[in-house]
């Protein structure tokens, strides 16, 4: 970006430092306090490695979901002109700011076995969500998606619309400009709400205990183990369970920055 | 084995600072178990008439996530557990400055919808694969008991969650996601005409104890042991007697 030579206030400094130790010192914590030796035993236990499947198979079963149902709606709502899009925007981008929890309720009384489109689907096909992997994948869509719908649509407002008019002018079908024009341009974000869709589901805590409560196996994902294992003192379980999902996390996170600074 | 659990530890004595009762006042943060949420309410209710100087906070969860917080040193002055087992994980850290005493008790209970849509009679219909169970997990003193209660009555119940305190059971059964749930009897009371309840036979069902005690660096000593008086005494074993709970098994 700019030349190297940057001069900072030592205040500025003074303070962003503070502010990066703040985040630093809880991963020491977590790095000091593991249970170093007998850690293998521990992150390769029957829990861990469940959890762990788990996490993995729902995170990336909702990122699927999210681009799939999530695409079209960034495009609608970057492209569309319709009267109340603002509160369409809202409604579908509230679970970012709502807490977990809340959406987990909200849920069950949708599409739990008494919702009002839970009970009509237990009727019509036998499928009941909560408790099962199914319920999980669901909670963590609702959490995660509007990451993906707000970051792309950010995206599509913000490209150069002439270069997908001149490629039209110029005789290219609809489906080229979107392959070779659109989505070339719009690429970064894309690449950047599916990563943070796909964090945020692998983080998912409040919305899946509460949907698609805790069973070892069918729904305890790693957050729910972590949290289970935390509050029955079996602190060291939680530490290296923990460590595990810091390390993914954390592996996503630079690479993302890495991409998204490259631009 | 139900009744018999004499604790060693219930031993009535004088509280530890036996001088002149100090008047409490100041706030009080008592951590107690999720069972105990409408009769601590109430009791906390009839505490502060009487020592009107007094303000009492409760935390309720899962005895085990409440043993955990005040192992990592969460400022509690009270601690009430659902079960014995918990209140020693504070106690075996050298964390509760007074003897736990055991104030009440409590038993299990089949929790179902209302009017009993599912027409469960007994523990041995909960192992019907086609029934959704819910219960504690097995570290919470609720979990405990499940497993305890289906151990006794021999039958083997797949519960399709294992919540981590006894409200999230209650929930699960109150909206009717859950077919049923092994809540405790007073649960079953607190909860009405929202649900319906499945008594357990005596020779099936477990007695689980609640022990009390001051937590070490209380911050408020003086109206902790106060509440522990309060609980123990006339007006808090009214309570819970009036909401089901048992007497301390002595």
């Amino acid at each position: 970006m700019l030349s190297g030579k940057l001069r900072f206030n030592p205040l500025t400094t003074v303070l962003a430092g503070l502010a990066a130790l703040f985040f630093i010192f809880p991963l020491i914590g977590l790095i000091t306090g593991a249970p170093w030796g007998h850690i293998t035993s521990v992150i390769t236990s029957r829990t861990a490695v469940q959890a762990l499947e788990l996490s993995i198979i729902a995170s990336l079963s909702s990122t699927a979901i999210a681009l799939l149902f999530g695409f079209p709606l960034a495009w609608l709502l970057a492209r569309g002109q319709f009267p109340g899009k603002g509160v369409l925007r809202g409604l579908t981008t509230l679970p970012m700011v709502l807490p977990p929890v809340v959406g987990g309720i909200a849920l069950l009384l949708a599409y739990g076995r008494r919702g009002f489109i839970g009970r009509p689907l237990e009727s019509a096909t036998g499928l009941t969500l909560p408790f099962s992997l199914a319920g999980v994948v669901v909670a963590e869509s609702f959490v995660a998606m509007p990451f993906f719908v707000i970051t792309v649509e950010s995206g599509l407002r913000s490209m150069n619309r002439r270069l997908e008019d001149a490629a039209r002018s110029l005789g290219a079908s609809r489906r080229t400009v979107f392959l070779r024009v659109t989505l070339p341009l719009i690429w970064p974000s894309l690449a950047a709400g599916t990563v943070l869709t796909w964090a945020r589901a692998l983080g998912e805590f409040g919305a899946t205990i509460t949907f698609a409560g805790n069973l070892p196996g069918v729904t305890q994902t790693m957050p729910l183990a972590i949290y289970i294992s935390q509050s029955s003192n079996m602190t060291d379980e939680a530490i290296a369970l923990s460590l595990i999902l810091v390390l993914v996390s954390l592996v996503v996170m630079v690479f993302r920055r890495d991409r998204s600074g490259a631009q | 084995m139900a009744l018999g659990a004499c604790s060693s530890s219930t031993t009535t004595v004088a509280p530890a600072g036996a001088a002149a009762p100090a008047t409490p006042t100041g706030s009080l943060v008592v951590f107690a178990a999720t069972s105990l949420t409408d009769a601590f309410n109430k009791i906390g209710e009839e505490f502060k008439a009487a020592h009107p100087g007094v303000t009492v906070k409760f935390n309720y969860n899962g005895s085990s996530s409440l043993a955990t917080q005040i192992t990592q040193g969460a400022p509690a002055d009270v601690f009430a557990s659902a079960s014995p087992t918990n209140m020693k994980t504070v106690t075996d850290q050298n964390l509760a400055s007074t003897t736990p005493k055991i104030f009440t008790a409590n038993q299990g209970e089949i929790m179902v919808e209302a009017g009993n849509p599912s027409h469960i009679k007994s523990l041995s219909d909960l192992a019907n694969p086609a029934l959704k169970v819910v219960t504690c997990a097995p570290q919470v003193p609720c979990g405990a008991l499940a497993t305890q209660i289906f151990k006794n009555a021999g039958v083997t119940v797949k519960p399709v969650s294992q919540e981590q305190n006894v409200g999230g059971v209650v929930t699960k059964v109150t909206l009717g996601e859950a077919d049923a749930g092994i809540v405790y009897v007073t649960d079953v009371k607190a909860n009405g005409t929202k649900t319906a309840g499945v008594t357990i036979p005596a020779n099936e069902n477990n007695t689980t104890n609640y022990p009390i005690a001051e937590v070490k660096g209380a911050p408020n000593p003086t109206a902790a042991s106060a509440f522990i008086s309060f609980v123990l005494g006339s007006s808090g074993q009214q309570v819970l007697k009036s909401l089901g709970f048992l007497p301390p098994a002595s």
